[in-house]
């Protein structure tokens, strides 16, 4: 993780330091910084909208940007922003995280999910399966994860974002076996296939694409693409018959950027998300736009499945978290030895 | 009968628990000592003692007794202690060879001792595991014998004995160096054979030796986290070592509870660590005897 803070305080340093000179410094000085603090997947997805934002931002403001980037799993980053990184903004894969910097440092008003349309998600994305190249085990849906043989890697829910998505469509999958009983019997069957959980989502991708471990991996959507890519055609994608909804939020933290006097442009910022220039960025790392026309000109690489939301089926992310992720809660029973 | 006067005491006399020195400056660094000790040590270790009792002394057992947790912190020390066991004999091995004879190549041996030392504790993982993974070249091996070695206890196991062996060796070396090649050569001309002289009169004066170097990479072992993770596979109740589970439990804002499996942490391993001390004095006491 980088420390923009002390990066920051250098760069006011210079400005106080150095008051005798040219236009040329005095123009770096009026420099803005911001810090967006956000999850595993998104390193590419925000260096390219950073980009685009700031040439936004310096043709209709004049005002140049410097936007530093944060990345780690969800959980770690929400924790590090209530031990005092001096995020502007974040990104994160879960309302959950953000609801707890709300509760515990209080940067931001509760309600802080309503600022936003769309209920402060800029963009949606989904679990899916990534399987081995033509499929060798046969993989079509949830029920194949409990097959005998069937190694399936996914990060510990407890550590990562893209995990408690991926633990929530399992579950949701299992409810519609008949309840809550064959829902955690399901749940409980399906981590007795899984040989590592890794901390976060791409440490699992590597176990999976690197380590070759595993014949199935429950990615990100955007994950499962962006492996395919890199790693070449030794993979498909599966996607299941149902799956859920994931809205990773964004969110101003408002005690923070009143301290940097960065409102306007981290607001900004955040609005520039939902322009149908960003919504094409989004698109094209494999997220899936909110926008009309960006999710048109991307619909024909996401397969249309049905999906559950959050609120819906589990009746909202605090009511999940100390159902199933806090301690004691049905995570850790599925783990108690037998 | 009265005692015969006694000379007026010198002024030191008035803390006669200070042993005087004849060298000059004792109370300032025994001051700077002590300010820094308790800033670097103490200081934590008392934030960390007072952590945990926010749960209660009852929340504090309930957390420490959890199976999973319990699992956790048998296998750290578990593992640790057989890993610095195995190092003792080998990490004995390595310090003879490497001080006893010469050989081309042999100051290359000496410095590759020291690299899991100065490697980054998360590239000496990753590496580990690339190697033992089930696709890796040493993992494939084990794999036909139908051993599994990367994601699973023995991987942590290997981890372990990897970054404990610098320890055993280098405390070793200097003593090895040090030790009089007379006092075998007298063994020698008294008719004693190898067997008598290795274990009568080499392994006697190194056993304190031995001992601290094996307590070094136990306690090194216990308190590793950067190499084990990726090897680990980290399965709650099977290859979940105790730091990674303090790890977790922050994510998870239970400051309380990484607390407290920390604490218990601290205390097994000052218990163990006292436990090894006073196993040495007792062996040097005999040695002087």
């Amino acid at each position: 993780m980088t420390t923009p803070h002390l990066s920051r305080r250098s760069v006011m340093a210079a400005a106080a330091a150095l008051p005798l000179l040219t236009g040329r410094a005095l123009a770096e000085a009026k420099t803005v910084t911001l810090l967006n603090v956000s999850y595993d997947p998104t390193r590419e997805l925000y260096k390219d909208i950073n980009a685009a934002f700031a040439s936004y931002w310096k043709s209709k403001t004049g005002q140049a940007l410097d936007i530093k980037q944060s990345h780690g799993g969800s959980g770690k980053q929400a924790r590090a922003v209530i031990d005092g990184l001096q995020a502007d903004v974040v990104t994160l894969a879960l309302a959950g995280d953000i609801d707890e910097i709300a509760e515990r440092a209080k940067l931001l008003p509760p309600n802080w999910q309503s600022r936003l349309p769309n209920n402060s998600t800029p963009y949606t994305s989904t679990i899916v399966f990534l399987v081995r190249k033509g499929n060798p085990k046969g993989v079509r849906d949830w029920a194949d994860l409990v097959k005998p043989g069937v190694g399936v890697i996914t990060p510990n829910p407890k550590t990562s974002g893209g995990a408690r998505w991926a633990y929530l469509a399992a579950y949701a999958y299992g409810l519609k076996l008949g309840g809550p009983g064959p829902a955690k019997d399901y749940i409980a069957r399906l981590f007795k296939n899984v040989p590592v959980l890794g901390a976060g989502a791409r440490d699992a991708t590597t176990t999976f694409a690197q380590r070759n471990i595993g014949d199935v991996l429950l990615s990100w959507e955007n994950e499962a693409f962006l492996t395919i890519d890199e790693f070449g055609p030794n993979f498909d994608i599966v996607y299941p018959s149902s799956s859920i909804l994931a809205e990773p939020p964004v969110a101003l933290l408002d005690k923070n950027v009143d301290r940097h006097n960065t409102r306007a442009a981290a607001t900004g910022y955040l609005n520039f998300l939902y322009s149908p220039l960003a919504q094409d960025i989004i698109g094209k790392h494999h997220f899936r736009p909110r926008e009309a026309k960006a999710a048109a000109k991307y619909a024909a690489g996401f397969k249309q499945v049905s999906m559950v939301t959050v609120d819906q089926a589990f009746g909202g992310w605090k009511k999940a978290s100390a159902v199933h992720f806090a301690d004691g809660g049905l995570f850790d029973q599925i783990y108690k030895p037998t | 009968m009265t005692a015969p006067a006694i000379p007026a005491a010198p002024i030191h006399a008035r803390r006669p628990w200070v042993v005087h020195s004849i060298l000059p400056g004792f109370g300032l660094s025994l001051g700077i000592t002590l300010a820094y000790l308790g800033a670097i040590v103490v200081l934590p270790l008392v934030a960390l003692a007072i952590r945990p009792w926010e749960l209660g002394l009852d929340g504090v057992w309930r957390a420490l007794t959890a199976p999973r947790v319990a699992a956790a912190l048998r296998l750290s020390f578990g593992l640790s202690a057989l890993a610095a066991l195995l190092n003792a004999p080998l990490g004995m091995l390595l310090a003879w060879t490497l001080t006893r004879y010469e050989f081309p190549g042999r100051r290359i041996l000496d410095a590759l001792v020291d690299l899991p030392f100065a490697l980054p504790t998360a590239v000496a993982g990753i590496a580990l595991t690339a190697i033992y993974a089930p696709n890796g070249p040493l993992g494939s091996l084990a794999a036909k014998l139908g051993l599994k070695t990367a994601y699973s206890p023995l991987g942590i196991f290997i981890a372990l004995v990897f970054i404990g062996l610098p320890f055993v060796v280098r405390s070793l070396q200097p003593v090895l160096q040090e030790l009089d090649r007379e006092v075998e050569e007298a063994a020698t001309t008294l008719g004693a054979n190898a067997l008598q002289r290795a274990v009568r009169v080499i392994l006697p004066a190194l056993a304190p030796a031995l001992i601290s170097g094996i307590s070094l990479a136990f306690a090194r072992a216990v308190g590793e986290y950067g190499s084990v993770v990726f090897i680990a596979g980290n399965l709650p109740g099977k290859t979940e070592i105790a730091p990674l589970l303090i790890v977790i439990k922050l994510e998870q804002y239970d400051y309380a509870g990484a607390a407290a499996v920390g604490l218990a942490m601290v205390v097994i391993s000052f218990g163990s660590l006292a436990a090894i001390n006073w196993l040495q004095l007792l062996l040097a006491r005999r040695g002087k005897a």
